[in-house]
């Protein structure tokens, strides 16, 4: 039995209603399980003998807006033992109200669901430092939402130099002949 | 020793008495004399933000030497920098300290935005860097490149030091900021 | 967002900082002094701010404050076809712009579903691992110039300077090199790369041993370092540390040995380990790997000459066409504009690919929705997670034990913010 099915075998042998779906896509597995399940299978990952999933990759957030539901939270796991790599997923209809936190299991798995709530908005339940990370405290928004604009500012050309400068904005100091 | 010492300037005898300083007077413009001291023993603060300030590094490294022209003494307080060089792109959570940091460096002050980013926002037109720094401060050159060499950080502090020996009275007078 | 020309921060009083500090971490006694260090600071490698709660001198807790260089590198490269977001990539980790170029390479290539050929990986292999070297040398320069031995930084620029004129004769630019593309490379190396390579190997090994001769037997270097910042195995795993971070402390754990990317399955060298996990371990794994990068890039030359000579993969929907066919085949025409005003879609999907980067796991996350623009990029990379780890590392020391811990794990600021 090789890693993969060993994984899905476990988990639906402790949780025989988590999984979604599961999916091969070049030769990475892909689980995706019920939202309320995720702290208790990263759990059974973590501390089966078997699996012993001790290592947490990433927490990655994604937004497939007009679809529903919206949001995907992927956690990438490892086993050092096994050597191997999966992704366990879970979708998310309110971004308010996201999954656990698995900050008790892994300890760095505080600050990557702080990344995820700064830049995606997804709130981890139980996260106690969800705060703004990157951004400025007083900034209004999730840049990592599709809906989200990119803020493209017009880029200054010869032919449109004159209309942009009257906009941009200079800190400037007085020139010399700048006499008023 | 009956003989005098020295070397022979233009005709005329320089003995080691003559260099303790009571050699005579020295006439020169007082704008060119101060000017001069401003550009030979200028402070750079020790300031850098992102990709540019590793070549910022390397013009001062050994391969560069950027003291060669007065500027090996980088001054990690703003208090005693007089040039900044804004190394690297500036985001919108950073603005506020760029801005602080240069109020609090004393006056006569000079900036260089070093690199595509600080001079127009560069490659990152979006949300997150302001489109060049000269929006929350004066910037007196502008180096390109992404990021700009050593020689051209150095290329850009020659042309400050060029800009700063035609300063005059007036000039000085100038309130900036 | 633009910041008044006057008094543009207000003075906050002793309280207001306080409560403000408060937000970022728990304070544990009214007593203790509150220190703010950064972003400006001439130690924390570049916009880091720590916040300190300090008793005397010894540190009650620290609080990172990051952000100040955030770039929107994630947002930008989704409206980016996936050639053009490779630029985006290089000004991440400014010290390691190939590993993280290859790093997004890898990812866009296992998305495809194509593969380089053994020439283009062989050049890859090259340079990344001479892009380790340079990044360990501005480490070593700079975390020992925070530590006073302000020496071993001018010997280090010294070399880094070689490594960036190959980078230059190779790509045409010293930093931001751009140079691997999907399929291979932008263009085949020089005829004077292999002397200029084969000379670097010749003289880099003595002048490691400089380096090791001005620090290792340093009384002061080894006091700052050896019992500092310690952290047992099971904590760094625990804590997501990868690189000489994780090595240090006793795991061997290299992505290169574990899921071998490229070629490294071929080659023949060591993963250095040390024990005491401190800040020196982390150093003399640094110092090692140095010495087996130079033994992976000499087995790499070596295989060079005999592998083919096609550098690019010759599929011309991913990799544009040779500039002399563009006047003799139409079909070359077409598909050259076609790459250049559109790019190659990606099928519907998720890549991920991990790479050991000069300074631990460097991960790339794909999405692709079937256009030529990716729906989601995503990259985890290593000084975010290591960086979390300092509060930890840095309990119960000293001010200046903390300088010698973030040197030692080698953040880079615009990698952590992205």
């Amino acid at each position: 039995m090789n890693h993969n099915d060993l994984v899905i075998s476990k988990i639906t042998g402790a949780f025989p209603d988590a999984i979604e779906e599961t999916g091969m896509f070049r030769d990475e597995l892909t689980v995706t399980i019920l939202q309320e399940y995720v702290h208790g299978v990263c759990k059974l990952l973590r501390d089966d003998e078997d699996l012993k999933y001790n290592f947490i990759i990433d927490i990655v957030g994604d937004d497939y807006l007009p679809e529903y539901p919206r949001f995907a939270v992927s956690y990438h796991l490892r086993s050092m033992g096994n050597v191997h790599d999966f992704r366990l997923r879970t979708m998310v209809e309110d971004p308010d109200e996201g999954p656990k936190t698995i900050g008790d299991l892994w300890k760095i798995a505080t600050w990557l669901e702080m990344e995820v709530y700064d830049l995606m908005g997804i709130s981890f339940e139980g996260n106690g430092s969800q705060r703004r990370l990157f951004l400025p405290e007083d900034w209004v928004g999730h840049p990592l939402r599709k809906d989200y604009p990119l803020g493209y500012e017009e880029v200054q050309f010869s032919f449109n130099y004159d209309a942009i400068q009257e906009k941009k904005p200079y800190a400037g100091r007085r020139q010399l002949g700048d006499e008023s | 020793m009956g003989m005098e010492q020295g070397v022979t300037r233009m005709g005329q005898l320089i003995t080691p008495n003559d260099k303790s300083g009571a050699a005579g007077i020295v006439t020169h413009r007082l704008e060119d004399l101060v000017n001069w001291g401003r550009t030979n023993a200028m402070w750079p603060m020790l300031f850098g933000l992102a990709c540019c300030a590793i070549e910022m590094m390397a013009s001062q490294a050994s391969h560069y030497d950027a003291s060669r022209f007065g500027m090996e003494l980088n001054r990690p307080s703003p208090r005693q920098s007089d040039l900044m060089i804004v190394a690297g792109r500036v985001s919108r959570k950073m603005a506020p300290v760029v801005r602080r940091l240069y109020e609090q460096m004393p006056e006569p002050k000079w900036v260089i935005a070093m690199g595509d980013c600080a001079s127009c926002g560069g490659i990152f037109n979006n949300y997150a860097i302001v489109q060049g720094v000269d929006e929350i401060i004066p910037v007196d050159v502008y180096v390109a490149g992404c990021p700009p060499r050593p020689e051209a950080l150095i290329d850009g502090i020659m042309t400050l030091h060029e800009s700063i020996r035609q300063e005059d009275f007036k000039t000085w007078s100038l309130e900036r900021g | 967002m633009l910041v008044p020309t006057g008094d543009t921060v207000a003075e906050v009083t002793v309280e207001e900082l306080r409560a403000k500090m408060g937000t970022l971490m728990e304070i544990e006694s009214e007593e203790n002094m509150l220190l703010s260090m950064g972003p400006q600071h001439p130690s924390t490698h570049g916009v880091l701010r720590l916040l300190l709660e300090l008793d005397g001198e010894k540190i009650v807790n620290l609080a990172p404050d990051i952000g100040f260089l955030h770039t929107g590198v994630e947002k930008s490269m989704e409206s980016k076809t996936y050639v053009k977001g490779l630029v985006m990539t290089d000004r991440m980790d400014y010290l390691a712009p190939m590993s993280n170029n290859l790093g997004y390479i890898l990812a866009v290539e296992k998305l495809l579903g194509i593969e380089s050929p053994p020439r283009a990986q062989l050049i890859r292999m090259i340079l990344v691992e001479m892009q380790r070297i340079s990044s360990h040398l501005v480490w070593l320069g700079t975390s020992a110039l925070d530590l006073a031995a302000m020496t071993v930084f001018l010997y280090a620029f010294r070399e880094r300077e070689y490594i960036l004129d190959v980078f230059e004769m190779v790509a045409g630019q010293r930093m931001m090199v751009s140079y691997f593309r999907p399929g291979g490379l932008w263009r085949d190396v020089p005829a004077e790369f292999e002397d200029a390579v084969r000379e670097f190997l010749r003289f880099m090994p003595a002048r490691i041993d400089d380096y090791e001769g001005l620090l290792k037997n340093n009384p002061i270097f080894l006091k700052r370092c050896k019992d500092v910042g310690v952290i047992s195995g099971e904590d760094a795993i625990s804590w997501g540390l990868t690189g000489a971070c994780l090595r240090g402390s006793g795991v061997d754990w290299d992505i290169r040995k574990k899921f071998p990317y490229l070629m490294y399955d071929q080659m023949d060298f060591e993963v250095p380990v040390e024990y005491e996990g401190d800040v020196y371990a982390r150093y003399s794994c640094r110092m090692r790997e140095m010495r087996e990068s130079l033994r992976i890039i000499e087995q790499c030359m070596d295989m060079l000459p005999k592998v083919g000579k096609e550098f690019n993969l010759d599929d011309w929907k991913f990799v544009p066409p040779p500039r002399s066919t563009l006047g003799q085949s139409m079909e070359a025409v077409i598909h050259h504009f076609k790459l250049w005003t559109e790019g190659f879609k990606a099928p519907e999907g998720y890549a991920k690919v991990s790479i050991e980067s000069p300074r631990g796991e460097f991960m790339c996350y794909l999405r692709g929705d079937g256009t030529s623009k990716p729906a989601r990029v995503h990259f985890r990379t290593p000084s975010y997670v290591n960086l979390a780890a300092i509060p930890t590392l840095s309990k119960d020391l000293y001010v200046a034990d903390l300088i010698a811990i973030i040197g030692s794990t080698d953040i880079v600021l615009g990698e952590i913010d992205r």
